[in-house]
C-alpha cells in the first residue's frame, strides 16, 4: 500500500522551476531515498508534503486522502537547516515541539523522558541549547523530530553535524524505526548512506524526476554489462586488451558481455586458466548519480 | 486554537521568566523617582547653598529698588561705572547693573555687566522689576497715587467645570487632563516600540535559527504570527500591571511619609507674611485633588488598555512582517519608515493639537484614523470624549488590525521561508498580492 502518492506537482518560483510534473510513489514501511544535487528541488517536495508551502499544481495523497492540516501531526520533519530555541531548556524545548504536534502533555511528558534516556542526555534536561554542544544539540533536534511518533519521518541531511560514534548511534536509530514500520524518507547526498539504508529511491534533477525504484532494480538498470574475473594463468596466454593485472600468478580484468550470455563468457575464460571468481559489475549510487547528473545537464 | 495557545504560553514564559524582565519591571518604577529626586535634591542643595551673590547698581535717577531675594542681594551705590566694573572683574561682585538717567517714556540703554552669560531668570526678573517701577513712577507723574493702584489690583483664576449631559458637575483642571493625556499618550507610544520590537526579534530569531521550518510544519504561519504577537502583548500588560502596582504602593508610601511632615510645615507657612499667595495656593491644590477625583480612573483605565492593546495590535503585526521580510536586525531599517512615520505623527499631533485643543479638527481626524488613534486618542480621553468619537475611532481600530494582521499575515507566511534574497518594497507587494 502506498502511504503517500505524489501526482503531477508543479511548483515555481516567479520564472525559476522548482518542480516540473513530479509524481513519486512512497511505499508503507521501508527507507525512501530522495537524491539529487543542490537546487534540484528536493527541499520543495519535502516542504510541500510538510505543508510548509502549496503546490502550484498537482496533489499529494496520504494515506489515499488529500493533504490536510490534520495530517501533521503523523509526519515528523528533519530539516537540513537545524534550529531550536538557544535560550529554551532541553525539556521545555522538547515538550513544546511534542505539543504543537498535537501530543496531550502526559504523554509528551512520557515520551520526552524516553527518548532523552535512550540518547543518554538526560543529565542535559535543563541545560539551555546554547550551553550543548553541536553533537548534543544535534540530538535533541533529532529526538523533537520523532517525539510525536509520526508514521512518516522525513529526514533531510540527517548525518551532516554528527561525528561519526553519533552518526551511528542515528543511523542505528533510523533501522529501528524502520523496523517499527514508520516510514522514512531520507533526502540526502552521501550515496554510501543510500546504499547501505534505502529500499527505494527517486532522482530529482532541475525539477524533473529522472529516476524511480528499489535499489536493486535501478543498479541492474543502470549495470555496464561487465564482468570482473580473476583466475590463474600464465600471463602470456592473456590477450593484452584486457589490461589484466597480475598479483602473484593470479590475473584480475574486467571485460565486457558483447554478445555472449555470462555463461559463454564464462566457457571462454576457461580457456585462458583456472577461474578463481567471475562476478558481474554493478554500478555504486555514487557512480549512477554522476551519470545520471552529467547526462540530464548535457542534454 | 490549542496551538496558539501553545506559541502564546511559550512567548509568554520565556520572556516572563528571564532575569532582565524581572529587573527592567522592578528597577523602572523605582528609578524614575529616584532620578527625579536626585535632581530636586541636587536643585534645592544648589539653591540653599550657593554663595548671596551680591549685584552692584548704579542708578542715576535714584528711582530704582529691588529687593533682595535667597539668591540675589543688591548693593545700591554711586561709584563711577569703571570702578564697579573693576569690582565685578576681580570677583567681589557677581554682577553691576548700571542704569542712566532714563527718559521714562522710552527707557534705553540699562546694561548689566557680569562675568558669566546672566540666567533667563535673571534677566527676566530684573526687567520685570524696572518695567513695574517705571510703570508706578509714570502713573504716580500723571497724577495717580500708586496705593490707589494697589488697591485696584486684582487677580483672576478662572474655574472651569464640566457639565455633562445628565448636569452633573465636575471641578476640572486643565493642567491635570494635560498630564494624565501627555502620559497615557507617551507610553502607549512607547510600548509599542519596545514590545513590536520584541516581536521583531522573535520572528527573526525564529527565522534566522531556522525553527521556523519545524514550526511551520506543525502550525500554519498565521496561528505561529497571532501566538506571538498576543503572547508578548502579555508581556506588557503584565509589566504595565505591575508598574501601576509598584508605582501606586511606592506613592501612597511616600504620600503618607510627607503627609505627616505636613502640619509642622503648615505652621511654618501659616507664619509667612504672605498670606495672600498661600491661600491661594491652597485653592489650586484644591482644584488638582478635586479634578483627579472627578476623573473616571476605571474609565481611564479601560480606555488606555483598549488603545494600548489595539495600537499594539495594528503596529506589532507590521513589525512581524518586518521581521519576517529580513534576515538580520540591521536590514531592519529600510522597512521601518512606514511604522515610524505614522507613530511619530501621532506623538507630534497628540503635543502640538490634541493637548492644546483636544476638540479641535485636526485633533478629531488624528484620534480617529487608526494609525494614530492610539496615541491622539489617549490625549483627548482625560479632557471627555464624546461617546460617538470614542464608538467611531475604537471601531476603526478593531478594522484597522484586523487589516494590518492580514495584510502582516500575507508578508510574513512567505517571507520567514526566504532566505538571502534582498527584498524590497516591490517584492513586499508581490508577497501581498499572492494568494
Amino acid at each position: 500500500m502506498e502511504l503517500l502518492e505524489i501526482q503531477h506537482l508543479f511548483k515555481s518560483y516567479g520564472s525559476n522551476k522548482a518542480l516540473t510534473d513530479v509524481s513519486l510513489n512512497i511505499p508503507k514501511g521501508g527507507i525512501f531515498g530522495l537524491l539529487g544535487p543542490n537546487g534540484a528541488g528536493k527541499t520543495t517536495l519535502i516542504r510541500i508534503i510538510n505543508q510548509i508551502i502549496e503546490a502550484d499544481q498537482g496533489q499529494v495523497l496520504f494515506k489515499g486522502e488529500k493533504l490536510h492540516p490534520k495530517h501533521i501531526s503523523r509526519i515528523g520533519y528533519l530539516p537540513e537547516e537545524r534550529g531550536l530555541y538557544k535560550k529554551m531548556k532541553v525539556w521545555d524545548q522538547l515538550i513544546y515541539f511534542a505539543r504543537l504536534k498535537g501530543m496531550p502533555a502526559v504523554t509528551a511528558k512520557e515520551k520526552v523522558s524516553y527518548w532523552l534516556k535512550k540518547m543518554d542526555i538526560i543529565s542535559w534536561k535543563d541545560k539551555r541549547i546554547d550551553d550543548l554542544s553541536k553533537g548534543m544539540a544535534q540530538k535533541v533536534q533529532f529526538i523533537s523530530t520523532i517525539i510525536h511518533e509520526p508514521e512518516l519521518l522525513i529526514l533531510d541531511e540527517p548525518f551532516s553535524g554528527f561525528d561519526p560514534i553519533n552518526a551511528e548511534i542515528i543511523k542505528d536509530e533510523i533501522l529501528e524505526l524502520k523496523n517499527k514500520g514508520i516510514t522514512l524518507v531520507l533526502s540526502t547526498h552521501r550515496m554510501e548512506s543510500v546504499e547501505l539504508l534505502c529500499d527505494q529511491i527517486a532522482m530529482i534533477h532541475k525539477s524533473y524526476k529522472i529516476l524511480e525504484g528499489s535499489l536493486e532494480n535501478i543498479k541492474q538498470q543502470f549495470r555496464p554489462n561487465k564482468y570482473k574475473i580473476s583466475l590463474i594463468c600464465d600471463s602470456n596466454n592473456l590477450p593484452l586488451d584486457f589490461g589484466a593485472q597480475i598479483k602473484n600468478g593470479l590475473a584480475t580484468f574486467t571485460v565486457p558481455l558483447g554478445q555472449d550470455s555470462p555463461n559463454q563468457l564464462l566457457v571462454k575464460m576457461m580457456d585462458f586458466g583456472e577461474v578463481v571468481s567471475f562476478h558481474e559489475i554493478l554500478p555504486s549510487m555514487e557512480e549512477i548519480f554522476i551519470q545520471q547528473v552529467k547526462e540530464y545537464s548535457n542534454g | 486554537m490549542d496551538k496558539v495557545w501553545l506559541v502564546i504560553k511559550r512567548e509568554y514564559l520565556s520572556r516572563v521568566q528571564k532575569k532582565s524582565f524581572l529587573l527592567a519591571t522592578i528597577l523602572t518604577p523605582l528609578v524614575f523617582p529616584a532620578i527625579m529626586g536626585i535632581f530636586l535634591w541636587i536643585a534645592v542643595d544648589e539653591t540653599s547653598s550657593s554663595a548671596l551673590r551680591i549685584i552692584e547698581v548704579v542708578d542715576e535717577n535714584n528711582l530704582f529698588f529691588l529687593e533682595s531675594s535667597e539668591q540675589y542681594a543688591f548693593s545700591f551705590s554711586n561709584t563711577s561705572i569703571e570702578e564697579a566694573k573693576s569690582l565685578v572683574q576681580n570677583g567681589e561682585r557677581f554682577g553691576f547693573l548700571y542704569i542712566p538717567k532714563l527718559d521714562l517714556t522710552r527707557p534705553n540703554g540699562i546694561i548689566y555687566y557680569a562675568e558669566k552669560n546672566p540666567s533667563m531668570g535673571l534677566v527676566s526678573f530684573l526687567e520685570a522689576n524696572l518695567k513695574r517701577r517705571i510703570e508706578e513712577q509714570r502713573l504716580f507723574e500723571s497724577g495717580i497715587d500708586p496705593e490707589v493702584i494697589n488697591a485696584y489690583r486684582t487677580k483672576v483664576d478662572i474655574q472651569s467645570i464640566t457639565l455633562d449631559n445628565k448636569g452633573d458637575e465636575k471641578i476640572s483642571d486643565a493642567t491635570v487632563n494635560y498630564a494624565i493625556g501627555f502620559m497615557a499618550g507617551i507610553l502607549i507610544y512607547i510600548f509599542i516600540f519596545i514590545y513590536g520590537n520584541q516581536i521583531m526579534q522573535g520572528v527573526i530569531e525564529e527565522k534566522s535559527s531556522r525553527i521556523i521550518e519545524i514550526l511551520i510544519s506543525s502550525i500554519r504561519p498565521f496561528q505561529l504570527m497571532m501566538g506571538k504577537i498576543i503572547g508578548i502583548g502579555a508581556v506588557g500588560l503584565t509589566q504595565f500591571l505591575i508598574w501601576v502596582i509598584l508605582i501606586g504602593g511606592i506613592s501612597s508610601i511616600v504620600i503618607g511619609y510627607f503627609g505627616m511632615q505636613m502640619p509642622q510645615q503648615q505652621v511654618m507657612e501659616l507664619t509667612n507674611p504672605d498670606m495672600s499667595q498661600m491661600i491661594n495656593g491652597d485653592e489650586n491644590v484644591y482644584n488638582i485633588i478635586q479634578t483627579i477625583q472627578g476623573i473616571n480612573f476605571f474609565q481611564l483605565t479601560l480606555t488606555f488598555v483598549f488603545y494600548f492593546l489595539g495600537g499594539y495590535l495594528l503596529y506589532g503585526a507590521f513589525f512581524a512582517a518586518v521581521g519576517a521580510a529580513i534576515d538580520t536586525p540591521s536590514e531592519a531599517q529600510q522597512f521601518m519608515l512606514p511604522i515610524t512615520i505614522p507613530l511619530l505623527i501621532g506623538y507630534m499631533g497628540l503635543f502640538v493639537f490634541v493637548l492644546n485643543d483636544p476638540n479641535s479638527n485636526v485633533s478629531f481626524w488624528l484620534s480617529i484614523i487608526p494609525f494614530t488613534s492610539p496615541i491622539a486618542m489617549m490625549g483627548r480621553v482625560s479632557y471627555g470624549v464624546p461617546f460617538w468619537d470614542l464608538a467611531l475611532s475604537m471601531g476603526l481600530l478593531i478594522t484597522g488590525f484586523l487589516f494590518s494582521t492580514w495584510v502582516a499575515g500575507k508578508v510574513y507566511r512567505i517571507g520567514i521561508l526566504i532566505h538571502g534574497t534582498k527584498v524590497n518594497y516591490k517584492t513586499l507587494w508581490r508577497w501581498i498580492k499572492t494568494n
